[in-house]
């Protein structure tokens, strides 16, 4: 069979290995790094939630005394926004849809039996893994975590008098974030030849899974974005330690000279938004490939417009690297360009828009099965809804006036970025579960957890727009010093109780998850009776995908509900039917 | 469960609808010039981004439970890949909003942002450094003199603070104070510095905000219209003392202002 247009797979495949080590800790296989890189997330993520916690109690009692942590200062809160927000931006929304279910699910869609580079797979993870203890490590150091915000804006973030956690903490922040981002290069560069090159015979692109778009996708701004914020955090590290000022201009602290001079802070602002921007479509693309593809399946209808999603997905990622600027209106960069970002920022919401219309056509005259997956995806496109919406606002030099740097912000990226691309999470784990571990996790389980971290973080991040109206800004660690904002309190104590619930919430996830993989119902290999390819393997899929033979494919990968059909689905395998139309 | 799923979204959708047009919490009272345009087409992209707000949650929330599954002898799902029709519409559609609302709002961008202050503004020089702002006033001569970084010391506050240079003859005049004052229906020419990190200059009566930028002279200006005292606040991440670094303006009638002026200057000598 290692013959043509095979050959690629040939050369590619690797035999399953023996060894403890090489199977669970060091392995070449992508199914193995896709877990791996999975549970590296969800470690993130509660780490992340503890902070953000924390955060939220300091917040609303601000000298509560607590447990083991004591009093959080003022400069404390700075840190724990600091660390959520890295933590939560890298280690789970770029590292759980990607790497985790990417790596897992991308070799197996197309139809091939691993990624292209396994060895580099690997050492992505691993780069990634030891990105996550550096970054970690710098709670303990001396100083402690730095105060910068996730944005790091020098030069606060370039000198270590700037103030505390600014010394080898940073360092070891940006340390880690270097690190990141070499991982993510790594795996970007294989994520894209593994789509293009290791399809099995018949998988065009165009009938594609949006998943695979998605990742594909994902993966071309991780290459062109990764490589900038690298590049600008070794900038920054020389600045920290080698005398150099490329982001520091001739300033003093507290009355003492620095000895930089002559560097931009703007540089780095426009470093970092060249990654930062795009980023947040890194983070989000995935979750709307996966919640396309739920749509379709649990509504048992085809996707509403395939070409025009695939589309929308394309321009997204290319006007995506044309709208960093519209971080930077209030930063003193020329008001002239502001409008041109602002224009080109308010053109990338239409083809959010299509995307929306899209899921609303798919889930139109369709049967829909509320299993859990599904409602995820539910619960996504209606915060996807509600976090776009704020964006033509801030989109607007005009208004970001009032709002840049307020909690309207805050709402809108939290609802947007995190928890939208947290929801693709929830759906991806829920719907490949049964198809990585083998058994079922609890549906009614399932529906707890979705109805309380629904309308829980509603309850968090709505307010938040209200409070950024009210010319709230962010990171304030105390309410005290500005008087409009003795107003705003009681809002903020309803957001600290939305958050205990919604927290509290995330332990029947927790539960469910590991509970299930011990006692949860056994898995069919098709139990959504779903078309595309990882529905065709056994249920854990074999070490090679497909047990020893390549699948061939006749079909695109939304063929639901055919007139005519024996079944309401036609595999994306299946030779027997000529398609309808 | 559509129900359920149902019931939950228009909840989430109306509860939040009601708040934003109750207005429990809203802007406050603007008081510059620039404050009713920015205002009103705030109330504009509000009232058109609620709209599809509303229609697209309710029709979400009806949807799934309209076309939930009953089984198939009650009704099939569509086989349909689409329509090429409606993309094109909610294409040109959406366009058209999200475009047409920026190019509204670019001409009150433009008043704000792209022409210089009139020349007979008020000059006042602001300087943000941890945790604290100062206003520097050039004095009768209408010239700020110089200052140089290895003069700055924040503890001696006032001129020292800023490293004012008193060997320049147009330093002389120049002072220095904690709470910015300026009268009432004049644009304000504000020249905004950073001393350490990046800060930003935030009145949010006066729909101001600006970075100050160290290395950076920022101009901006500003016409207060109504007298009183407004809040001053840092809204750029600084430090540990990010949300103690606020402060005064006081709008006052020129002839106050004149007369504070005239004191700062006799108190100099």
């Amino acid at each position: 069979m290692a013959t043509g247009e095979f050959a690629a797979h040939a050369v590619h495949a690797h035999a399953a290995p023996t060894s403890w080590i090489r199977k669970y800790v060091f392995s070449l296989d992508h199914k193995v790094i896709g877990i791996q890189y999975f549970f590296l997330a969800l470690t993130a993520v509660f780490v992340g939630m503890f902070l953000s916690l924390l955060m939220r109690i300091h917040l609303i009692w601000p000298a509560a005394a607590l447990p083991l942590l004591g009093e959080i200062k003022p400069e404390t809160y700075l840190t724990l926004l600091t660390m959520h927000g890295t933590i939560m931006v890298f280690f789970v929304l770029t590292t759980a849809p990607q790497g985790g279910f990417g790596n897992y699910f991308l070799p197996i869609q197309i139809g091939a039996p691993d990624m292209a580079f396994p060895v580099l797979n690997m050492l992505s993870f691993w780069v990634t893994a030891l990105a996550f203890f550096v970054m970690i490590a710098a709670f303990f150091v001396v100083g402690g975590a730095p105060l910068h915000g996730w944005t790091g804006y020098p030069p606060l973030s370039a000198l270590p008098s700037a103030g505390p956690g600014e010394g080898l903490g940073a360092d070891l922040w940006v340390i880690s974030i270097a690190l990141f981002c070499l991982g993510a290069l790594m795996s970007a560069l294989n994520f894209i030849t593994t789509t293009l090159d290791m399809r099995a015979r018949g998988m065009t692109l165009m009938r594609m899974p949006l998943t695979c778009w998605a990742w594909f996708i994902t993966a071309i701004l991780g290459l062109l974005a990764f490589g900038v914020l690298l590049s600008a955090g070794i900038l920054l590290l020389l600045d920290r330690n080698a005398g150099t000022s490329f982001f520091v201009p001739l300033v003093t602290i507290n009355g003492q000279l620095t000895g930089h001079k002559g560097g931009s802070p703007l540089l780095w602002q426009h470093l970092f938004w060249f990654f930062g921007h795009p980023e947040v479509y890194i983070a989000i693309l995935p979750a709307m490939g996966l919640c396309s593809q739920l749509l379709s399946v649990f509504s048992r209808k085809p996707i509403f417009g395939y070409k025009a999603m695939v589309y929308a997905m394309l321009s997204i990622g290319f006007l995506g690297f044309m709208v960093w600027g519209h971080h930077m209106f209030m930063s003193g960069m020329s008001p002239y360009t502001a409008f041109a970002f602002s224009v080109m920022t308010m053109a990338i919401g239409v083809p959010s828009a299509i995307k929306t219309f899209n899921w609303l056509g798919t889930i139109w005259r369709g049967r829909i099965r509320f299993t859990s997956p599904m409602l995820f995806a539910l619960g996504f496109v209606s915060l996807f809804i509600s976090g776009g919406i704020s964006g033509p606002f801030l989109a607007q030099p005009v208004l970001d006036i009032q709002l840049h740097d307020t909690y309207f912000v805050v709402g809108h990226f939290h609802l947007i970025m995190g928890v939208a691309s947290i929801f693709g999470i929830f759906a991806a784990t829920y719907y490949w579960f049964p198809k990585m571990f083998g058994r079922m996790m609890s549906e009614s389980m399932a529906h707890w957890h979705f109805f309380i971290t629904l309308i829980g973080t509603y309850a968090i991040f709505m307010p938040m727009h209200y409070l950024g109206m009210a010319a709230h800004l962010r990171r304030y660690s105390q309410l005290t010093e500005l008087k409009y904002l003795h107003g705003l309190v009681p809002l903020q104590e309803f957001m600290t109780y939305a958050a205990f619930i919604t927290i509290a919430g995330q332990f029947i996830f927790l539960f469910n998850l590991f509970w299930s993989m011990k006692f949860g119902q056994k898995a069919s290999d098709n139990p959504w009776e779903a078309t595309t390819l990882e529905w065709t393997t056994a249920t854990p899929p074999p070490h090679d995908n497909f047990g020893g033979h390549i699948p061939v494919v006749y079909n695109g990968p939304y063929e639901y509900s055919v007139p005519g059909a024996p079944r309401d689905f036609i595999m994306q395998t299946d030779p027997a039917i000529v398609k309808a139309h | 469960m559509g129900l359920v799923l149902l019931v939950a979204i228009w909840l989430i959708t109306f509860i939040s609808a009601y708040f934003f047009m109750a207005k429990t919490w809203w802007l406050p009272a603007g008081a510059s010039a620039a404050a009713a345009g920015i205002d009103h087409h705030f109330a504009t992209t509000y009232f058109l981004m609620g709209i599809v707000f509303v229609v697209s949650q309710v029709a979400l929330g009806y949807f799934a439970w309209r076309y939930r599954d009953r089984g198939p002898a009650i009704r099939q799902a569509l086989y349909s890949h689409g329509n090429n029709r409606l993309e094109i519409i909610w294409t040109l559609l959406t366009l058209v909003l999200f475009v047409g609302l920026n190019f509204m709002s670019s001409s009150i961008w433009a008043s704000e942002r792209f022409r210089p202050a009139v020349s007979d503004a008020v000059q006042v020089e602001v300087t943000g450094m941890q945790f604290a702002w100062y206003f520097r006033y050039p004095g009768p001569d209408g010239k700020f003199g110089a200052t140089k970084p290895e003069l700055q010391d924040p503890s001696s506050g006032g001129e020292g603070a800023i490293g004012l240079d008193t060997s320049d003859p147009a330093a002389k005049d120049d002072f220095v104070t904690g709470t910015m004052y300026v009268p009432v229906n004049r644009e304000i020419d504000v020249i905004l510095r950073a001393e350490d990190v990046i800060h930003s200059f935030f009145v949010p009566s006066m729909r101001f905000k600006q970075d100050a930028v160290p290395g950076l002279a920022i101009h901006m200006h500003f016409t207060p219209i109504a007298t009183g005292d407004y809040e001053i606040a840092c809204s750029q991440l600084c430090g540990l003392g990010h949300y103690k670094m606020h402060g005064i303006l006081r709008v006052v009638s020129q002839e106050e202002f004149d007369k504070w002026a005239a004191a700062q200057e006799a108190g100099k000598q």
